[in-house]
C-alpha cells in the first residue's frame, strides 16, 4: 500500500458522488423513478423537455436532499435552481437543471470508522440525464456508428456530494464511499448501489510532493462502477501523474474514462471547446426556502447514523471503534448496547452478535438476550445449548428459561451428575480403572454414556471436571 | 361578426348553434385568408367535434360554459395535441405535440371551439410577423402593411373578423403592439396570471399568454376564463385573480391616472401622442384626474430587455437540436447534426438573438450584460411600484407609430424600437393592455396603453372600458 | 463595456450555440450584434451595486408537488414524431466522447 507512489509523492483525491434519491417520481415531473423499465416508457412533456413543458419540484426529493445534507452535517440554506447549458443527446433540454451558487447543502463532513473526518464542500440537487447506448464499435463511444437514447432516467432526482480534496489514498477514498453508502442506507434517502448506478463516483486526482500544500493539475476520472474499480482507478491515475511530472511533463487537465478491463484511464472529451456552461438562475423555478422548523424536524427525525452508533457501541462495550463496524452494519448495535446496559457481559454480547446473529435480531428481545447471556455465564446452559436457544429466540421470541425447559435443557445439578457418574463408574469398573491410570482415550466412553443418560443435557466441561476430580481423588 | 359575449349567450340559449358559428368563421377565413395569411393551420376536425359537444350539451339542458360556441384562434406557439405547432419556424415543421397547453383545456371547458393556429414572428421574436418562415401576415386595414408582431396572425384574425377572440403571447409587447396596429383590444396579464404550461418558451420570466378581442368586454370574458393557478407551472400565481367582468362598467371616477412622461416624447409619432392625450381627456371627462409622471428607468428598458430576453431564449431554444422532434439535417456525428439542423432550421432573427443571449451569459460577460440587466429590471420594477403609490393606473401610447409597410424596416434595431412603450411592463411583470383609440394621420389604427399594478386587471379594464366608450363616440377616433 | 463584439467572438458564441455562421454572413451579424450591445452601454452609467438582480416578477418560494405518479406519454406517439427511432429509442448519429 505504501508503495503505490514513488517516495516523495502524495496523491490528492476529491470525490464527486452522485446519488439517486429513492423517490417514487422524478425531480420535476410525476413520471415513475424506476430502474429497468422498457425504454422511453416513463416519459412526459417535462422530462422529455418538449417545447412548452415546465418543471415543478418534487417535495419528497427536496426533503430527502435536506435529510442527506444534515446527515452529512451540512448547513442547509435557501437555494436556487440554475441552468447548466451544454449540448448532449441524453439531455432533453440541452441544459441541466442543477444548483450552482446557492445549493441546498454546504460545508459538512463525514467521519470514517477509523475516526478520520473528510470535509464535504456541498451536496446539491440536480436532475439526471437520459441514457445513451452506442451502436457498432463494440459499444465503445469512439467507434460507434449511431447512438440510441432512452429518457427513462432523464429527470431522476440526484444529489451530487462534492468532497473537499482531502483524501490521500485509495483506501481512504474507498472508506469514504463505503461510509457514505452506510449513511445513505441509514437515512433511507437512496439505495446507493454502485453496480446499479444509483450511486456514481467520479474521482478528481492530482499529485504533489509530500509536504507541499499546492494543488496541481487534476483529472476527473469517470466510469467507476465499484469500490474495487475506485481504488484501482485512483492508484493508476496517481501513478500516471507522477510519471508525467517526473519526466518533466505535466498532466493535461481533462476528463478521463476508466477502463476496468484494461486497467487504465483513457482521455475523454477534449476540453478545447472548454465548456462555458453559462449558468443562470432558472426562471421557471422559484427558490426553495427551508425554515428553521423544517430543519429542526429533519434533525429530530434523523435515525442513528453509523459514526455515532459505532462510537456509542465502542464506549459501551469497551472496544475500539474499528471493532464495532460489523455489529453496526448488521444493525445490532442498539441491542448490544441495551443488553450491556442490562448487566450482560459485553464480550459475550459482542461475540454472539458477530457469530450467531448474522441474520439479524429477529424476535430476540433485550431482556431475553440478557437472561440468556447470564445463563451461559453461570453454566446453566452449555455453549451448544445457548446457540440453539438463541436461534429459537430470534425465530420466535420467548424467554430462554421457558425454551430451555421445553427443550429439556434443564440446568443439571452437579451433584446429580456426580451420582450419575458414580453409577456409570460402578457399572464399568474396568474402563474406569484404565481412566484412572491415565488412559484418556476412554474418556469419551464415559462422556458418551452420560450424554446418553441425560439426553445431551449434561455440560461436557462439567463432566470432564468431575471425572478428573474423581480420578485424582 | 357577433362579439363573443353575445354569441356565447345565443349559443347557450339555443338561438345559435356552435356548429353554425364555427362554419361562419371558416367561411370568413376561406374568403380572405389567402391574402391576409393570418392562419398557418386550421384545426377543423377538432373544432367541429367540440362544437358538436357544445350543441349536444345545450340540447340536454346543460350549461356549456361562458364561451359556449365561440370560435377562437391560437398563436402557433401554443401546443395543441395532435395538431401542427410550428412557432412559424422550419425547425418545427411537421411537429404535432403529444399534449395540450393548459389554456386550451380552459377554453374548451368553457365551450370555446379552437379554429386554428395563427402566424407569428418565428419563436415570437419580432414586431412585425415578417420573421415567419411561412410568409408575413398582412394588416387587414391595409394589406401592404404589417399587422405588428410577434402575434400578428392572432391580431389580424380578430381584426379581419374571422373570430371574435384569439390568444397571443406577449414577451416585450407581442400582444399589445399588434393590437394597436390592427385596431383591436390586446391584453398582457400580470406575470403568472395565465399558465405558461404548453406555451413554447421564448423568455420564461417575461412571457405571458393573453387575449385579442374586438372589444373590452370580450377581452375581459376571455381573460377570466384563461387565468388562474396551474400546478403544472411553478411560476403560476397561487392566489385567485379578481375577475374583471363584474366591475367592468364601474368607471374611473376618483381614479388618479399618470401619463408616463418618458414615453410621450422623442421617438413617438405626433399623431400617436395626440391620440394618447385625447385618451387622457376622455378619462378626465369620466371623472379621473390625469397628470404627467416621470418613470426615468423606462428609458433603460429596451437595453435591459435585449439582454435578458435573448439570454433566456438562447437557453430555451437549445432543445431544438434535431434529436427528438422537428426537422433534422444529418451529420457525421451528433454535434455536426445539431449544427446543420439549427443552422438550416432557424431564421436570421432567431440566430441573432441566440448568439446575443449566449454572449450575454458567457463567462466573463455575465456581470456586465445579463447580471447588470437583471439589476436594471429591479430598478424599473421599483420605480413602477413607487409610481403606483400615487397613481391607480398609468397611461401611455402602445406603439410609437401606426402600421408600417411590409419590408420597410429591415434593420433589426429599428424593429426593436417598436417595443419601447410595451417592454417596461414585461420587465416589471405588471399587467397592461392596448385599447383602440382613434386613427393616425394616415387613417390607420392607433392604440393607447393602460398599465396597472400587479393583479389589478379589474381596475385596468374599467379604464379600458371608459376609453372604448369614448372612442366610439368621438368622430376622429372611429376607425 | 464598450459594447463591441468582434467577429471572432461571434463565431465563438455561434459554435457554443451549435450554429454555423457562413463567412459572408459573419460581418453582418457582427455589426448587428454590436448595435444592440451599444444600447446596452447605456446601462453603464447606472449605479447598480446596491440594486439586487430581479429573478422573478411575482416572488414565490417553495413551490413543490407531491411525490405521486402521474400517467405520462405514450411511447409510440412520442417516437412517431422523432426524426429517427430504433428499438424504442431515439436514434442519432454517434455522440463523440462522454458528456461533461
Amino acid at each position: 500500500m505504501s508503495d503505490v507512489l514513488p517516495a516523495g509523492w502524495e496523491m490528492v483525491i476529491g470525490l464527486e458522488v452522485h446519488v439517486e434519491l429513492a423517490t417514487k417520481t422524478k425531480l420535476f415531473c410525476g413520471c415513475a423513478n424506476a430502474f429497468g423499465d422498457e425504454p422511453n416508457t416513463n416519459i412526459c412533456p417535462t422530462c422529455l423537455g418538449l417545447p412548452g413543458s415546465l418543471p415543478v419540484p418534487n417535495a419528497q426529493a427536496v426533503d430527502y436532499a435536506m435529510q442527506l445534507g444534515r446527515a452529512l452535517n451540512c448547513t442547509v440554506s435557501p437555494s436556487i435552481f440554475a441552468r447548466k447549458n451544454y449540448f448532449y443527446p441524453d439531455m432533453p433540454k440541452d441544459f441541466q437543471t442543477t444548483q450552482y451558487e446557492e445549493p441546498t447543502n454546504e460545508e459538512g463532513f463525514v467521519v470514517l470508522p477509523d475516526g478520520t473526518s473528510i470535509g464535504v464542500e456541498r451536496a446539491h440537487i440536480e436532475e439526471d440525464t437520459g441514457k445513451s447506448t452506442h451502436l457498432g464499435g463494440g459499444g465503445r463511444i469512439h467507434d460507434a456508428t449511431a447512438t440510441l437514447v432512452d429518457y427513462n432516467r432523464a429527470g431522476v432526482p440526484l444529489v451530487e456530494i462534492v468532497s473537499h480534496p482531502v483524501m490521500h489514498s485509495a483506501e481512504v477514498a474507498r472508506a469514504y464511499v463505503a461510509e457514505l453508502r452506510d449513511i445513505l442506507l441509514a437515512t433511507g434517502v437512496s439505495d446507493a448501489r454502485m453496480e446499479e448506478g444509483s450511486m456514481r463516483v467520479d474521482a478528481n486526482v492530482s499529485v504533489r510532493p509530500v509536504g507541499s500544500t499546492e494543488l496541481r493539475t487534476r483529472c476527473e476520472v469517470k466510469n467507476i462502477n465499484s469500490l474495487r474499480s475506485l481504488g484501482r482507478a485512483i492508484n493508476y491515475e496517481a501513478r500516471r501523474h507522477v510519471d508525467l511530472w517526473t519526466n518533466g511533463d505535466e498532466p493535461k487537465q481533462e476528463t478521463r474514462h476508466w477502463d476496468e478491463d484494461g486497467g487504465r484511464s483513457t482521455p475523454g472529451r477534449s476540453k478545447e471547446d472548454a465548456d462555458d456552461y453559462r449558468y443562470f438562475a432558472c426562471p421557471d423555478l422559484p427558490p426553495l426556502v427551508p425554515t428553521q422548523a423544517d430543519i429542526d424536524a429533519i434533525d429530530a427525525a434523523m435515525p442513528g447514523l453509523p459514526a455515532a452508533r459505532r462510537a456509542t457501541l465502542a464506549e459501551a462495550a469497551g472496544v475500539n471503534v474499528a471493532d464495532t463496524t460489523l455489529t453496526v452494519e448488521r444493525g445490532l448495535d442498539r441491542l448490544v448496547v441495551a443488553v450491556i446496559g442490562a448487566g450482560a457481559d459485553a464480550g459475550a454480547a459482542m461475540k454472539h452478535a458477530d457469530q450467531n446473529l448474522s441474520d439479524g435480531q429477529g424476535e430476540l428481545s433485550v431482556e431475553s438476550f440478557a437472561a440468556l447471556i447470564a445463563m451461559e455465564a453461570d453454566g446453566s446452559l452449555s455453549s451448544t445449548q445457548v446457540k440453539t436457544v438463541l436461534a429459537e429466540l430470534v425465530a420466535n421470541g420467548g424467554s430462554p428459561a421457558d425454551i430451555a425447559s421445553l427443550m429439556g435443557f434443564e440446568a443439571m445439578d452437579t451433584s446429580e451428575l456426580e451420582s450419575l457418574l458414580d453409577s456409570i463408574i460402578a457399572d464399568s469398573p474396568e474402563e474406569w480403572a484404565r481412566f484412572v491410570e491415565g488412559d484418556r482415550k476412554v474418556q469419551g466412553f464415559f462422556v458418551g454414556k452420560i450424554m446418553k443418560a441425560t439426553q445431551g443435557k449434561a455440560d461436557g466441561k462439567v463432566v470432564n471436571q468431575l471425572m478428573t476430580q474423581k480420578a485424582e481423588g | 361578426m357577433t362579439n363573443a359575449f353575445d354569441l356565447a349567450a345565443a349559443v347557450r340559449s339555443g338561438e345559435q348553434s356552435a356548429a353554425n358559428a364555427l362554419a361562419a368563421s371558416y367561411a370568413a377565413i376561406a374568403a380572405r385568408d389567402d391574402e391576409i395569411n393570418a392562419f398557418l393551420h386550421l384545426t377543423k376536425a377538432r373544432a367541429q367535434a367540440q362544437a358538436a359537444a357544445v350543441d349536444h350539451k345545450v340540447a340536454g339542458g346543460e350549461d356549456p360554459g361562458p364561451l359556449a360556441g365561440v370560435p377562437i384562434a391560437l398563436k402557433d406557439n401554443m401546443c395543441t395535441r395532435g395538431e401542427p405547432t410550428t412557432c412559424s419556424s422550419k425547425i418545427l415543421e411537421g411537429w404535432r405535440p403529444p399534449y395540450d397547453a393548459t389554456v386550451i383545456g380552459r377554453l374548451e371547458a368553457a365551450g370555446a371551439t379552437i379554429v386554428g393556429k395563427t402566424n407569428l414572428d418565428e419563436f415570437a421574436m419580432g414586431s412585425s410577423t415578417e420573421n415567419s418562415a411561412y410568409g408575413p401576415t398582412r394588416n387587414p386595414h391595409d394589406t401592404s402593411r404589417v399587422p405588428g408582431g410577434s402575434s400578428g396572425g392572432s391580431a389580424a384574425a380578430v381584426a379581419a373578423n374571422y373570430v371574435p377572440l384569439s390568444l397571443g403571447s406577449d414577451t416585450g409587447g407581442s400582444i399589445r403592439q399588434p393590437a394597436a396596429l390592427c385596431g383591436v383590444v390586446g391584453v398582457k396579464p400580470t406575470y403568472g396570471a395565465v399558465s405558461r404550461y404548453g406555451l413554447i418558451a421564448f423568455a420564461s420570466s417575461l412571457d405571458q399568454i393573453g387575449p385579442f378581442a374586438t372589444n373590452v368586454t370580450d377581452a375581459a370574458l376571455c381573460l377570466d376564463v384563461i387565468s388562474g393557478h396551474d400546478p403544472m407551472d411553478a411560476t403560476s400565481i397561487p392566489v385567485p385573480l379578481t375577475p374583471t367582468m363584474p366591475t367592468l362598467n364601474d368607471g374611473v371616477a376618483g381614479m388618479r391616472i399618470g401619463i408616463v412622461d418618458e414615453l410621450m416624447g422623442e421617438g413617438i409619432d405626433d399623431d400617436v401622442i395626440a391620440r394618447t392625450n385625447e385618451a387622457a381627456q376622455a378619462l378626465v371627462a369620466a371623472g379621473a384626474t390625469v397628470e404627467r409622471v416621470s418613470i426615468p428607468a423606462t428609458i433603460y428598458g429596451l437595453a435591459a430587455y435585449y439582454l435578458i430576453a435573448p439570454a433566456e431564449a438562447s437557453s430555451n431554444l437549445a432543445r431544438f437540436d434535431g434529436v427528438r422532434y422537428g426537422q433534422r439535417v444529418e451529420g457525421q456525428n451528433v454535434a455536426a447534426m445539431n449544427v446543420a439542423t439549427r443552422t438550416a432550421g432557424f431564421g436570421d432573427e432567431v440566430k441573432r438573438r441566440i448568439m446575443l443571449g449566449t454572449y450575454a451569459l458567457s463567462s466573463g460577460y455575465y456581470d456586465a450584460y445579463y447580471g447588470k440587466a437583471q439589476r436594471v429590471r429591479t430598478l424599473i420594477s421599483n420605480e413602477f411600484q413607487a409610481a403606483y403609490k400615487n397613481f391607480d393606473l398609468l397611461l401611455s401610447p402602445t406603439s410609437p407609430s401606426t402600421a408600417f409597410e411590409i419590408g420597410a424596416k429591415s434593420d433589426p434595431m429599428a424593429l426593436y424600437m417598436c417595443d419601447v412603450c410595451t417592454i417596461p411592463s414585461n420587465l416589471a411583470g405588471h399587467p397592461s393592455m392596448s385599447v383602440p383609440f382613434g386613427v393616425g394621420d394616415d387613417g390607420l389604427p392607433i392604440g393607447v396603453q393602460v398599465l396597472a399594478p400587479m393583479l389589478d386587471e379589474a381596475k385596468m379594464f374599467r379604464a379600458a372600458k371608459v376609453l372604448e366608450d369614448a372612442a366610439s363616440t368621438t368622430p376622429e377616433a372611429s376607425a | 463595456m464598450s459594447g463591441e463584439i468582434s467577429s471572432d467572438e461571434v463565431a465563438h458564441v455561434a459554435s457554443l450555440a451549435r450554429l454555423r455562421v457562413a463567412d459572408e454572413e459573419l460581418d453582418t451579424f457582427t455589426e448587428q450584434l454590436c448595435a444592440v450591445l451599444e444600447t446596452a452601454a447605456a446601462l453603464n452609467s447606472l449605479e447598480l451595486d446596491e440594486v439586487p438582480p430581479m429573478a422573478q416578477p411575482y416572488p414565490l418560494a417553495n413551490v413543490v408537488r407531491p411525490d405521486v405518479i402521474v400517467p405520462g406519454l405514450d411511447r409510440d406517439e412520442v417516437l412517431s414524431q422523432a426524426p429517427q427511432a430504433e428499438d424504442g429509442r431515439f436514434k442519432v448519429p454517434p455522440a463523440l466522447g462522454e458528456a461533461p
